[in-house]
């Protein structure tokens, strides 16, 4: 096995100078009859009608030529007939990339290099192989890498075809599966032989080996590829339970400060989310564009100032007086709910949506075929600043002390002069503003919708019910989980079975802890 | 609580003349208006209004059901449009079963099945050429499945706002389901189309009479089981859970199979609403059983007045009479209308309609014992 990856890859070698001589030969071999010594006599010659002048101008230009050349090109296509303009394209497309692979930026190297795979000249061989030592950024080194095995794929020689399939195996390229499939034949299908003596009749060993080769890419690609999908999977699990934490934690602490379920709760996450939006127009209204990718910086204390100052006025207005009468709370609120829903779509209609900022656009690659999205891992970090926040808040300061002390016993609270009217209205609205925070990161994943917040409702009220009350790990956990669960399951069985499990798995947690994961510990029978 | 029986009582023999009279009206006079004066009589009742009052009993039926676990028992369920639901598709399943070859493909199968590609009438829907079985499936299943998730809820003291999200999120899960086009159970567009019932011709007028009278039997029916149980020593039972759950707990009741009973009671009420819903209104959708229409349901109880049992009729019956006029002329404000509806009647007028009314007019005994609206707030909620 060692041996044969050796001749592998000595063949390797050999055919890679091969194809690159061949490449060499076309520009080399014409200088005989009708070289063109200079670019610009090239560029002459381009207009010639003697194809096989035509033919040599274009190697040359392809060969030597560079970015210098390319209005000079364009001005030729521009006003050419049909034959230069046919003549001229492949040398603008070989030379805009030629020009992107030596750019600065790694990310317009990457794409000339994925492009060149596709352009089929010899020639962007030897570039490739050029560039290929040179290259620092490890993403973009392995796209050169990648394509040069594509385009030894489609080299003629078994020999060069079987050891680019195992080095595209080894690659784990994801582009290479539908060339692999074709060299793989028939018996593609893992765990079938190949079909002997069909149609065309034995195979010669060479091609057997090629066929062979690229089986074993194949089945390595795809191993890989369950892999990578996994870890994505996990990673959008995770994303979502950012979201849903967000949404959570107001619920939570307003459920067990007050005892208050909040059904409006989603609609503040849409009040955040069209906060967002408005800034957005703003921007776009008022201020240079070239500012505009900075409103969602702007969006972010927006979207938890509006949310949070409604909540006031809706504490204000109205739970006040309906403390200690939890059902009634959460129909009140209901009732809420539907009039902001259909005030919002009075409002603002149907569907808007908001503009990601740029700086949030692309992704993080950590693996092959693995790329982080910028947008979700700016929610998780979000979700994750917020938790300390709370952490903090609750936890190392005199507010936090009090509303702590509220939640655990309102009377005795009350007696020791804290006041626990204000306290609850400023929980509430720090609640209804971290919906509002949710909403805001909810804008980059998804659009803006009157509807939004009832999407998220009743799985963020599941992680409250789960998590357990006035705990701000359960929280945590529970959303965690909930928000896992449901993009694990989602692959394997849909997401409305995925959704259906996780309430029969709530409804059978609850028998073993009634009152959800984390509890604050007492002597009461019942809370 | 001596004082409210005694009252109750002495009220039994006042409670039961308007109970005659209205069912008088319902059972006799409606039916009456409308087979009897031409269509251009002012007293006329036509087609329409008597399949749409039929309609409005039907709901009151599930309306006596959610009063009995909510007004009576204090549990708030958000999810019986689950219940409704079952029933509503059991029936629904027959009729699509009785369509037979007049369906627009002319094959046996349901349309819909058709459509998707499905050869053979899945197993579960067998059962359901029989009329009697399917009108017997949608009392038991529902309750069965009321029977099964109760106990759970229940055993493991699930109560309170808890209870409700729970069921909520079953609402969610059984729209997300009845929406599959896998189930099939019609996905979307639910179960329509139907031609007969019992090889009865649905759009006759005749037969919607007949539906409109059954719907009126039962609802007088469930009427009187719901207010035997509740003057039964099961009800007074079921009254003290609403009060203080614990000291029935510690007086050596098991408020766990009283609650397991009263909700597999009102599940059933809500799986006869859906029966009677389905043949008259011609159409089941997942639409009708989701989170939204679940939540609708309890707020019939509120507007009518909860803790009494004429009062989720008169709510349930108020509110879709105010819904179809209100859909029909505005659409874009009823959900205004509903919205600013729940909160009103928690924030004005908690005892809803029937409180407003004995307000009013003093006349109509109060009841002492309250409904739980204006417990202290220490007794209910320790924090």
């Amino acid at each position: 096995m060692k041996l044969l990856r050796i001749a592998m890859l000595g063949m390797l070698v050999l055919g890679g100078t091969v194809v690159a001589g061949a490449a060499e030969e076309p520009t080399t071999a014409p200088s005989a009859q009708a070289a063109p010594v200079s670019l610009e006599q090239a560029l002459k010659d381009l207009a010639s009608e003697d194809a096989a002048v035509q033919d040599a101008a274009v190697q040359l230009l392809i060969a030597r030529g560079d970015a210098g050349l390319l209005p000079k090109l364009e001005a030729m296509r521009a006003d050419g007939d049909r034959s230069l303009r046919m003549a001229i394209k492949p040398v603008m497309d070989l030379l805009k990339n030629k020009t992107k692979l030596a750019s600065s930026e790694a990310e317009d190297r990457r794409s000339a290099a994925a492009d060149m795979a596709t352009l089929g000249h010899p020639i962007v061989l030897v570039w490739l192989e050029a560039a290929r030592p040179m290259e620092q950024d490890r993403w973009v080194r392995y796209t050169i890498e990648e394509s040069i095995g594509l385009i030894k794929l489609a080299s003629d020689d078994p020999a060069v075809k079987a050891a680019a399939a195992t080095k595209l195996g080894e690659l784990h390229s994801q582009n290479a599966v539908p060339a692999l499939k074709e060299l793989a034949g028939p018996a593609a299908i893992p765990g079938q032989e190949p079909a002997i003596g069909s149609g065309a009749g034995e195979p010669s060993p060479e091609q057997a080996l090629v066929a062979k080769a690229a089986r074993e890419a194949i089945e390595r690609i795809e191993t890989w590829g369950s892999w990578t999908s996994a870890i994505e999977t996990l990673f959008r699990g995770i994303s979502l339970s950012s979201v849903l934490l967000l949404m959570a934690l107001g619920l939570a602490i307003i459920f067990g400060l007050m005892g208050v379920i909040n059904m409006a709760h989603g609609e503040f996450m849409m009040l955040g989310a069209y906060a967002t939006f408005l800034t957005q127009e703003g921007f776009k209204a008022l201020l240079p564009p070239g500012l505009f990718d900075y409103y969602f910086l702007l969006a972010l204390p927006c979207s938890f100032l509006a949310a949070g100052l409604f909540g006031l006025l809706l504490e204000a207005s109205l739970i006040r007086f309906l403390y200690g009468r939890p059902l009634e709370t959460l129909l009140a609120t209901w009732g809420v709910s539907l009039i902001l829903i259909q005030g919002a779509r009075v409002v603002f209609g149907d569907l808007t949506s908001v503009v990601a900022p740029s700086w949030l656009s692309g992704g993080m690659q950590v693996m092959v075929g693995v790329q982080l999205p910028y947008n979700r891992l700016f929610i998780i970090a979000l979700a994750s600043v917020c938790v300390l926040g709370i952490y903090f808040l609750l936890f190392r300061t005199g507010v936090g002390l009090k509303v702590r002390a509220v939640m655990q016993n309102r009377n005795m609270s009350a007696c020791l002069a804290i006041p626990t009217r204000k306290v609850d209205a400023y929980t509430f609205a720090f609640g209804s503003g971290l919906a509002g925070l949710a909403g805001c990161a909810l804008t980059l994943i998804g659009n803006v919708e009157p509807g939004l917040g009832q999407n998220y409702i009743v799985d963020s009220f599941m992680v409250v019910v789960t998590g357990g009350v006035g705990k701000l790990a359960g929280t945590i956990v529970a959303s965690l989980g909930i928000g896992g669960l449901n993009k694990l399951l989602e692959p394997s069985f849909g997401a409305v079975y995925g959704k259906v499990f996780i309430l029969v798995l709530v409804v059978l947690f609850l028998q073993w802890r009634p009152s959800g994961l984390f509890t604050i510990k007492g002597r009461h029978v019942e809370s | 609580m001596a004082e409210s029986e005694i009252m109750e009582q002495g009220r039994e023999s006042k409670e039961g003349l308007p109970f005659w009279l209205v069912g008088f009206f319902l059972l006799i006079v409606l039916p009456l208006l409308n087979v009897l004066p031409g269509a251009e009589s002012p007293l006329h009742v036509s087609d329409f209004t008597l399949n749409l009052f039929g309609k409005f009993l039907a709901f009151a039926i599930l309306a006596l059901g959610l009063d009995l676990i909510w007004g009576y028992t204090g549990i708030l369920s958000l999810g019986h449009g689950v219940f409704f639901g079952l029933g509503a598709y059991a029936i629904g399943m027959h009729m699509m079963l009785s369509i037979g070859t007049e369906s627009v493909y002319g094959s046996a199968l349901p349309d819909f099945m058709v459509w998707n590609q499905v050869k053979d009438l899945p197993l579960f829907w067998k059962p359901f050429h029989s009329a009697w079985l399917a009108v017997a499936a949608a009392i038991l299943v529902p309750t069965a499945f009321a029977a099964i998730f109760g106990f759970l809820a229940f055993r493991s003291r699930i109560k309170g706002v808890y209870f409700s999200i729970i069921t909520q999120a079953l609402a969610l899960s059984a729209w997300l389901v009845f929406n599959r086009n896998e189930t099939n159970l019609g996905g979307t567009n639910g179960l329509t189309d139907f031609k007969t019932l019992f090889g009865l011709r649905l759009s006759e007028p005749g037969t919607q009479r007949a539906l409109y009278v059954a719907t009126v039997f039962c609802l007088g029916a469930a009427y009187l089981l719901c207010r035997w149980i509740i003057k039964s020593r099961t009800g007074k039972v079921l009254v003290a859970i609403r009060d203080s759950e614990q000291r029935v707990l510690f007086s050596g009741y098991s408020p766990a199979n009283y609650k397991l009973f009263v909700f597999v009671v009102s599940a059933a009420l809500a799986g006869l609403a859906g029966a009677l819903y389905v043949p008259q209104v011609g159409i089941i959708t997942p639409a009708q059983i989701g989170v939204l229409p679940s939540i609708e349901m309890v707020i019939w109880v509120a507007v009518g007045g909860r803790g009494t049992l004429a009062g989720a009729v008169l709510g349930a019956v108020g509110v879709n009479l105010g819904r179809s006029i209100l859909t029909n002329h505005f659409p874009e404000l009823w959900p205004f209308f509903l919205g600013g509806l729940f909160i009103a009647v928690v924030l004005f007028f908690p005892d809803g309609c029937v409180g407003l009314l004995r307000k009013l007019g003093g006349g109509w005994p109060s009841r002492k014992a309250g409904n739980g609206l204006d417990k202290p707030l220490a007794a209910s909620d320790p924090r």
